[in-house]
């Protein structure tokens, strides 16, 4: 399958890369070195893979790449790009919510998305927000507790 | 500063928050190839001839390997942790659906997927077996001769028997049942099963191997990378120095990335092609790797006018799959727990590992004992029922006490098994009046507990360096999937020199720089590594004492290290190396009776009670509370083991409530998470979690594993409160809605349509 060029912003920078049609966004990150998306179930399933995409969060292993063309990139390590961690990550750290950490980044990402929709989110708002991102260690219930902690934090 | 008991993160949280965390997942090497894997279609059939010509013929493809190329460069290229019986790629036979018969190499992994398609095999079929009951009959044989690897001398015996799928049968004679049993007011006996289900890791298995010359390096995502590196070296006939294995953090093991899994096949790919090459599996192809044993367990139990057990009979058939991988190991070092925590004189247990055509099964987060304690906690509540006690109360009059000796021969120190008990029942609130519901919505509660022992004997070593200004690494085997082992260990070696944990710098899992560890399995980590940990720090301390003598520093002094090493050498320079090593005392069983006076350095005790909600209209259980209490000896670090015990519950949760692999001739049909139902954050009920107060007096510092305790009650805890609510039995895991309405169903004489 031919390539093509594309155009993105990826984590505030405008870059360019040539890409074949059945890539994913995945394999176009580990191009650029950024490994924090991870895929995993290959479904859109489990939420390792989560990025945004002009803002919204997006399953990275059912993105094409190509679809990235024009449109601005944010993953998970653009959040500490100026050297200190997001509220989220802070809280996700001091609640101990992930052990492996495989699938952290994905629900950072989804915390930061939902505290945009919804700056004091229910407990409902939450496991909304975060039912597309699993966690085989089973660590929701700090999950849910760093995401008010978070949502504290921010207010 | 005290460092034990610190409430501390994890040392590695901030690459973990980041996504920059190290894992086998991200790595990529100049050259590499990747390979994707050509599987068995056919549960169980000869090999007649494999088609690569098209996938070969394909424009990107390097090489096409099959079981033969493997062959030529090993001749025996069999390999497994407790029996040699796994080829690296199929050879003459396969065994189950998905066993790996050729890979294609490439550049591209999308190009070897691809040509993957253009593979076909031949085989002549074979009957298939997949029920463990079934296949003790030796009409359809899954291996011709069992082929016991020389790793444990008690499998030594088992060498060339032919004829059968019992991979072996592991046996346990305490008093004598069968008089027992007939003078007993009350004999009662149950059968109850459990599922096929797997570990279902969000990183899927991956493995890398780098050729060098008569030498290798893999990096893998592996719990026991000493084992993996043993093991190469046995195939390729090579010293161990000549295997190098390399483990960055694990996205996830749960017992499935134990002894040798993909790095066998890569290890010999990248010696035919003399290129790097990387195997990552898919969400999919992990239900075609390991499983956790389908089981069904007989169990019969005799009960005094007293309400006392004076007698138990345990009969345990584990499904173990094509592969003995270290099933064996589980039938036997779980298996001699399978009477439960009770005090019963009398105790027989038979325990089978059995080759089935199916995926593998090996140790899945509790080492076999949750498949156990699902049994023996539903059996001795309904027990309790049928005699009209309380089913605290019955279990009270009969819990195993410590300082008396368990049905093994071993006597019970420092296993918690009142506490814990206490702790689950006070919780619960069990003597207080509930809410039983009404109408169709019914409420009950449940209550079980469960008992292990740490596999034995196994070995770990430990080195502690301070360099010349005084900062500390310790270097280990263990590897850190999450447990939080790199911090415990952390505060171990800070406690004993003195300093900050967060201080302490970890080197983990490179097997040309860690030294030896048995593996990280089965909640003995914190334990053997933990103690080798402890004795390699006061090595290095008696050292840096010694050095000061050295240096002509006056004795009792309390110079900084920096300054000591300084006075010694002249300038910043030198190391003090700690070292140490840590191996249990341990009594092998009596090979007739299993009866052994030190079988395990320490046992684990696990228990649940639950509140549950059931909904008589659909069958749908609604766990309403969940309440968690284990010992785990003095806690290093408490946050930590309170998830790792949520985090059990949880998974087990899941195996109680929805996951089960479903076979249609051999073949899974529901691999994947669309149709394989693990908990969500919408599936987690309210829970409560307890550390009771204990100490493992021969810990590290008092402390013992903790990461399998969690999941020991849950399950039949959730049986026994569907039984306290609405007066039905599950004897199957999982229980489903479907489960419970179909014996809400039949127990209301309205059997649903198709029974």
């Amino acid at each position: 399958m031919s390539a093509r060029t594309i155009n993105f912003t990826l984590n505030g920078e405008a870059v360019s890369t040539t890409i074949e049609p059945h890539r994913n966004m995945i394999e176009l990150l580990q191009r650029f070195d950024l490994f924090g998306a991870r895929e995993s179930c290959g479904q859109g399933l489990c939420g390792c893979c989560t990025v945004l995409v002009d803002g919204m969060a997006v399953s990275g292993c059912l993105y094409f790449a190509v679809w990235a063309d024009g449109k601005a990139v944010s993953t998970v390590e653009y959040l500490d790009a100026g050297g200190a961690l997001s509220n989220v990550q802070q809280a996700f750290i001091d609640c101990g919510a992930f052990q492996c950490g495989f699938c952290t980044p994905g629900f950072v990402l989804m915390t930061h998305q939902l505290l945009k929709d919804h700056p004091d989110p229910s407990d409902e708002d939450i496991r909304h927000y975060l039912a597309g991102n699993l966690c085989r260690c089973g660590t929701y219930p700090e999950i849910v507790a760093a995401v008010k902690r978070a949502a504290k934090a921010a207010a | 500063m005290n460092q034990i008991g610190r409430d501390i993160p994890r040392l590695e949280v901030r690459a973990k928050v980041t996504g920059r965390a190290d894992y086998t997942h991200n790595l990529r090497l100049p050259g590499m190839l990747y390979g994707k894997v050509f599987r068995s279609t056919v549960p169980h059939g000869r090999i007649l001839g494999i088609d690569t010509e098209a996938a070969s013929a394909l424009p990107g493809v390097h090489r096409v390997i099959t079981g033969e190329d493997i062959r030529k460069l090993i001749p025996e290229p069999y390999y497994g942790p407790a029996f040699h019986d796994q080829p690296i790629l199929a050879l003459d036979k396969v065994r189950h659906v998905g066993e790996p018969v050729a890979v294609v190499l490439a550049s591209d992994p999308h190009v070897a997927e691809q040509a993957v398609q253009l593979i076909s095999a031949d085989y002549e079929e074979m009957p298939a077996v997949y029920d463990e009951v079934a296949a003790m009959a030796p009409d359809i044989l899954v291996h011709d001769v069992l082929r016991p690897a020389g790793t444990f001398a008690d499998l030594k015996h088992l060498k060339g028997r032919g004829g059968t799928n019992v991979a072996l049968d592991y046996h346990l004679r305490c008093g004598a049942v069968d008089a027992a049993m007939a003078g007993a007011d009350h004999v009662i006996e149950h059968t109850f099963k459990t599922q096929q289900c797997l570990h279902l890791a969000f990183e899927p298995f991956v493995s890398i191997a780098d050729p060098g010359d008569n030498a290798l390096t893999l990096y893998t995502a592996n719990q026991s990378p000493s084992f993996v590196r043993i093991e190469i070296a046995r195939l390729f006939g090579w010293p161990e120095n000549r295997v190098r294995v390399k483990v960055p953090y694990l996205g996830g093991g749960f017992g499935g990335k134990l002894y040798i899994k993909l790095e066998a096949l890569v290890a010999a790919l990248a010696m035919i092609v003399r290129r790097p090459v990387k195997i990552a599996l898919t969400m999919e192809e992990q239900f075609y790797m390991i499983t956790k044993h389908a089981t069904t367990f007989r169990i019969k139990s005799g009960v005094g006018k007293d309400g006392h057990l004076v007698a138990r009979k345990c009969e345990v058939y584990w499904n173990g799959g094509a592969y003995a991988d270290i099933g064996p190991r589980v039938a036997q070092k779980s298996g001699f727990t399978a009477a439960g925590p009770y005090d019963i004189d009398n105790v027989s247990v038979d325990s089978y590992e059995i080759y089935t055509n199916r995926t593998p099964a090996g140790a899945l987060r509790g080492f076999g004992v949750p498949q156990l304690v699902w049994a023996y906690e539903s059996h001795t509540d309904l027990i309790a029922r049928q005699l009209g006690i309380d089913p605290v109360e019955f279990r009270r009059k009969n819990l195993l006490r410590d300082g008396r000796p368990h049905a093994s021969g071993t006597v019970l120190h420092d296993a918690a098994i009142t506490e814990v008990f206490d702790a689950v029942v006070a919780r619960l609130g069990w003597d207080k009046p509930f809410d039983r519901g009404s109408g169709t919505l019914r409420r009950g509660r449940g209550i079980a507990i469960g008992l292990k022992a740490v596999i034995s004997p196994t070995t770990s070593v430990a080195i502690v360096n301070i360099s010349a200004d005084g900062s500390t690494t310790l270097y280990t085997g263990t590897v850190d999937m999450g447990q939080g082992s790199d911090t415990a260990y952390a505060l171990i070696v800070g406690e004993v020199l003195g300093i900050g944990a967060e201080e302490v710098r970890v080197v983990h899992s490179d097997t040309d720089v860690t030294p030896y560890d048995m593996g990280t399995l089965g909640s003995r980590s914190l334990y053997h590594m933990g103690n080798a940990m402890r004795l390699a720090a006061e090595d290095a301390r008696s050292k840096l004492r010694a050095l000061a003598t050295e240096a002509g520093l006056p004795e009792g002094t309390n110079y900084p290290p920096s300054e000591v090493f300084k006075k010694r050498y002249g300038m910043q320079a030198g190391n003090i190396i700690g070292t140490a090593s840590f191996v249990p005392t341990y009594t092998p069983p009596d090979p007739q009776t299993g009866q052994s006076g030190d079988v395990t350095p320490f046992w684990m005790v696990g228990g649940s009670g639950v509140e549950v909600e059931v909904d008589t209209e659909t069958g749908k259980v609604r766990i309403l509370r969940l309440i968690n209490a284990v010992d785990c000896g003095n806690p290093i670090n408490p946050g930590v083991a309170r998830t790792q015990v949520s985090g059990a519950a949880i998974m087990q949760l899941g195996f109680t409530l929805s996951e089960a692999m479903h076979l249609d001739g051999g073949q899974v049909t529901n691999a994947s998470l669309a149709d394989y139902k693990i908990p969500g954050i919408g599936d987690i009920p309210p829970m409560e979690g307890e550390l009771v107060a204990a100490s493992q007096h021969s810990g590290p510092f008092g402390a013992k594993g903790i990461g399998e305790s969690g999941t020991f009650g849950v399950s039949p805890a959730i049986a026994n409160a569907i039984h306290d609510a609405v007066g039905v039995r599950i004897m199957e895991l999982p229980i489903t809605a479907e489960a419970v309405l179909r014996a809400l169903r039949a127990e209301a004489g309205r059997p649903l349509d198709d029974e």
